[in-house]
């Protein structure tokens, strides 16, 4: 079942400008791990070397946190909206990524 | 979750009289219900720290000023730059230059006499934050623009038992919340760990809509203010998210984190901490200024003064400026930049420069000393500026400022 995630503007520069996009799952784990093969390059934003979300990126579930609603299993039935709220303290990170600088949560690991 | 309801600050129990003069300045707040005289008598007996006189910094010090609050204190150690003007309210062309906090002061004292204005122009610390909150402030508001200064402010607000209104920014995205408060989460709830630091830390790479501090800051200034007064339903425990692009408003639940590290009942820390190293910056400036690391003690060093009598020469050494680039902007010896965190997979860009000698440089000597060490094992000629900057300022030019 389809669900809406809404994409913060840090990382809007890995799902081609889009500030929402439609995810398929019937948990926030699995619609998230949807919307990381849409867009692969916002896997390493979310996702440590745990495959734990990071700790600075908080996800929501209408306007609760996951954390107190069970996490990654937390279920989905199709009509709440996942949201995605990053840490920012006002400036940003930014990589080189392509020849073209982009806001990052993280850097790309040294070559 | 029911709103929590806010909770004066202990501080602010005494009320000021208001003289004639300010019963007509303050007539339509006289004549809100919810504020009156009580309340407006409230607010002259209230303190407020800002920290940052920037984008957030200026609408929240112009609005808390314009109201009343009897004492506002602001912290920033910046100048006024052209680039600032695009959203920095409290700046005008002619202060270009000028030391951020004097240009603030005169304009909050010319939108409202009344007020008492506290200037602290200084990098809030470790060492400095628990002084600072401590000096009788009933609220911090943090205009800051980096992790490290938002946990301290957060952290230092914790201890201190000060309610701090959080507002951060990002292009068009705003952030707006009050933690520290007695039964409300506090930053680290939010956000236990900042992230990683990336390659390069910067407002000028990411940009702000100049309205958008606008937005957010007044936000911040109308909560101050309702916690102050104790009215309303302050933004204790939710997190208000703007955007102005889809002029989109909503809040979020925060709840508290009964194993928060700083605000939960048997805390883990319970000092303030090493803000850059927790938010995995190079941290061998430490608060104080000295050098932690002891990397000084194995590297050659050369003084400011002898490196000044030798830069100009024909074979003179090849300067490398080690720290971040927001404090190049603040002042610059005209080395080559590459923030020591950078250094190593940078290293091939100082190729050219083997078998030449390479002076080291950053702001106290802390971090250019382990660049130094770091690049003597790579093979390169390097000696460490001893005491950076701030040495330079001291011995060959005072003009340049010890930030």
């Amino acid at each position: 079942m389809p669900v809406t995630v809404r994409i913060p503007t840090p990382l809007r520069s890995y799902t081609d400008g889009q500030s929402t996009a439609e995810a398929e799952g019937d948990t926030v784990g699995t619609a998230l791990d949807d919307l990381a093969e849409q867009y692969p390059d916002l896997r390493e934003q979310l996702y440590g070397e745990d495959d734990q979300l990071r700790s600075f990126v908080n996800v929501y579930v209408g306007d609760e946190d996951i954390r107190h609603t069970g996490g990654a299993d937390t279920p989905l039935d199709g009509d709440e909206e996942v949201s995605i709220v990053p840490a920012v303290a006002g400036g940003t990170w930014v990589r080189e990524s392509g020849g073209r600088k982009r806001p990052c949560l993280v850097a790309a690991p040294a070559p | 979750m029911p709103p929590q309801t806010a909770v004066p600050p202990q501080n602010s129990t005494t009320h000021a009289e208001l003289s004639t003069d300010e019963l007509q300045r303050y007539s339509r707040h006289l004549t809100l219900p919810d504020v009156g005289r009580e309340g407006q008598e409230t607010l002259k007996a209230s303190s407020v720290l800002i920290v940052g006189a920037g984008g957030l910094g200026s609408p929240l010090a112009t609005y808390l000023a314009a109201a009343g609050v009897g004492r506002l204190g602001l912290v920033d150690f910046d100048r006024v730059e052209e680039s600032n003007l695009q959203r920095q309210v409290l700046f005008g062309q002619g202060d270009v230059g000028r030391p951020k906090l004097e240009a603030a002061e005169e304009r909050l004292r010319e939108i409202n006499p009344h007020v008492e204005i506290e200037r602290y122009e200084t990098r809030l610390t470790s060492d400095n934050a628990l002084d600072v909150i401590g000096d009788s402030y009933d609220l911090v508001a943090d205009g800051t623009d980096n992790f490290p200064t938002r946990y301290l402010v957060n952290d230092a607000c914790v201890m201190a038992g000060v309610p701090n209104v959080y507002g951060s920014i990002f292009r068009f995205e705003g952030q707006v919340s009050v933690f520290a408060t007695e039964n409300g989460p506090c930053y680290r709830c939010a956000y236990e760990e900042p992230p990683p630091p990336g390659l390069v830390p910067s407002c000028a790479e990411g940009g702000v809509l100049g309205v958008l501090p606008g937005l957010v800051g007044s936000m911040q200034a109308t909560e101050a203010i309702k916690v102050l007064l104790g009215i309303g339903e302050p933004l204790v425990g939710r997190l208000l998210l703007m955007d102005a692009l889809g002029a989109d408003f909503r809040t979020l639940t925060l709840n508290k984190n009964p194993d928060c590290p700083v605000c939960s009942d048997g805390p883990e820390q319970t000092e303030l901490i090493d803000y850059e190293a927790f938010c995995g910056l190079p941290s061998s400036d430490s608060p104080n200024g000295q050098a932690v690391s002891n990397a000084s003690d194995d590297v050659p060093e050369i003084s400011a003064g002898d490196y000044a009598a030798r830069r100009d020469d024909e074979d003179g050494p090849f300067l490398l400026d080690v720290r971040e680039p927001h404090e190049y902007e603040i002042t610059n010896l005209g080395g080559a930049l590459i923030p020591l965190g950078e250094l190593e997979e940078r290293l091939g860009e100082l190729d050219a420069h083997k078998g030449e000698e390479i002076v080291v440089h950053c702001r106290t000597g802390g971090r250019s000393a382990e660049a130094t060490k770091l690049l003597r094992e790579k093979g390169f000629d390097a000696k460490n500026l001893a005491g950076g900057v701030h040495a330079w300022s001291d011995e060959v030019d005072p003009n340049v400022p010890k930030y």
